[in-house]
């Protein structure tokens, strides 16, 4: 009997640790309008430099799937279009929902909504709760995009 | 590519049931080793090259040897691995009648040291465990995959199915969308293979040492961020059960080489 209780103990003390990490970090509000997003989701504009970087940086995945203008690394992937010339075809508002939420383009997409923190199977201890980028990292690349013209 | 795997779909439906949208039909099926390079391929040709090999015979040495308080060794059972153990791996997971569900070769092991041996069990990827069950899946060298062709089996495998197609993690994606639908693109730069469990356990460059499946599985997992399944997990074994009965008529070919 005080064994099953220390134990139930412990696992409520478990389960509230777990729930802590698991707690969705808060995101900023964002409206589609059309099939984009036209507000910077920190109210300013991206820095297209440091967006260069972060397409490049292997945590942000970019290039795990996609090639482009990149003649610095041969890691590159093509599951998915070529990056060279995306800011002639899509605008800036349209870039900011692809990385958002890319399922609104095409909802069997594999590419990742970069910008969620719910509704997700299975998601690491260490990434649950949490987008796969800040909003400032989603307006630094959504910045470097838009340089990418033909 | 696509077009081409529908009409082979097509063609094939009235003799293949079972087959979903998306998998792969029986003769488009490509053992990872079709992926590699030739230096790679060279390596894993050649038994005095293979790294893997030194497991091989490290796990015959132990085939050989009293453990346990019965002080028997697996031969005492089981004699010849040459005989005994031919076509043994191509057939597992397999179902265990005493707990009426599939058990992996690592665990059939571990099973044979418990009820057998009077042994403990051997930790996953610990050296005895990878030596063991590379010489019993060598001996299965060149043979046709059957596994998951028990009717018992069924509903294990159809659990592995439904995961292998489940998107999951961080970046929400599923086994198929990278094994069943983007094979022979790139990840980064390295190539995407169908994801054929045909030759483990293996030799990793990447790893430099011998792996089991279960932990290239666990490794795709984190990949997609998602939380990986336990060793000897019932997910686990259902997955390894699918991409067994996915894999089915390829050869075995124990112990592979994989960059
Ligand atoms: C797992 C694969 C994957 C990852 C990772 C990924 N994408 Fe994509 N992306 C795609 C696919 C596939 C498409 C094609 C359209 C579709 O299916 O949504 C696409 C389309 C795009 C497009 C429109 C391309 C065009 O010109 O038509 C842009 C821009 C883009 N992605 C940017 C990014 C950026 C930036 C990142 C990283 C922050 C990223 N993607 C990560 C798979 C991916
Ligand atoms: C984002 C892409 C991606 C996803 C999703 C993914 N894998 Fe992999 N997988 C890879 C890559 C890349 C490799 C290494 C190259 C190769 O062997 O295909 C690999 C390797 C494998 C192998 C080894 C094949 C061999 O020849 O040794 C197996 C088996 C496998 N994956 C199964 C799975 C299963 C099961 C899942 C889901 C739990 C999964 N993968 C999810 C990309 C992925």
């Amino acid at each position: 009997m005080a064994r099953a209780s220390v134990h139930i103990a412990a696992l409520i003390a478990a389960s509230l640790a777990f729930a802590g990490v698991a707690r969705a970090d808060d995101l900023a509000p964002y409206t589609i309008v059309g099939d984009g997003i036209p507000t910077s989701l920190t109210g300013s504009p991206g820095d297209a430099a440091r967006g260069h970087a972060l397409v490049l940086a292997r945590t942000t995945t970019c290039i795990l799937c996609h090639s482009g203008p990149f003649p610095e690394t041969r890691f590159q992937g093509d599951l998915a279009p070529d990056l060279a010339g995306a800011g002639n075809r899509w605008t800036v508002s349209q870039l900011r929902l692809r990385l958002v939420d890319a399922s609104q383009f095409n909802p069997e997409t594999i590419m990742p909504s970069y910008y969620r923190n719910d509704g997700l199977v299975r998601v690491g201890r260490s990434f649950a709760g949490k987008p796969i980028l800040s909003a400032a990292e989603i307006e630094d690349i959504v910045a470097y995009l838009a340089t990418l013209r033909d | 590519m696509s077009v081409w795997r529908a009409i082979a779909a097509a063609a094939l439906f009235a003799a293949a049931p079972a087959l979903l949208a998306g998998e792969i039909p029986p003769d488009a099926r490509r053992s990872g080793y079709s992926f590699m390079g030739l230096e790679t391929r060279a390596m894993q040709d050649d038994d005095t090259a293979n790294p893997g090999m030194l497991f091989v015979l490290d796990g015959e040495q132990l085939w050989g040897k009293k453990t346990g308080s019965a002080e028997k060794a697996c031969a005492d059972c089981h004699g010849d691995a040459r005989s005994s153990m031919k076509g043994v791996a191509a057939r597992y997971p397999a179902i265990d009648k005493a707990l009426a569900r599939p058990v992996t070769l690592d665990q059939r092991i571990n099973l044979c040291r418990a009820n057998h041996q009077q042994a403990t069990p051997l930790p996953y990827e610990s050296r005895d465990l990878l030596a063991l069950s590379a010489f019993v899946a060598h001996q299965s060298r060149g043979v046709a995959i059957t596994a998951g062709d028990d009717p018992q089996a069924k509903p294990f495998v159809d659990q592995g199915r439904d995961l292998f197609m489940q998107r999951e993690g961080q970046l929400n994606l599923a086994c198929t969308n990278c094994h069943d639908d983007n094979f022979d693109k790139r990840l980064a730069g390295a190539p995407i293979t169908q994801g054929q469990p045909t030759g483990y356990p293996l030799y990793r460059l990447e790893w430099q040492t011998l792996g089991s499946l279960e932990r290239r599985l666990r490794s795709c997992m984190s990949g997609v961020r998602a939380q990986a399944y336990d060793y000897g997990s019932p997910e686990l074994v259902a997955l390894e059960l699918y991409l067994m009965s996915r894999a089915h008529g390829l050869s075995m070919e124990t112990p592979a080489v994989r960059p």
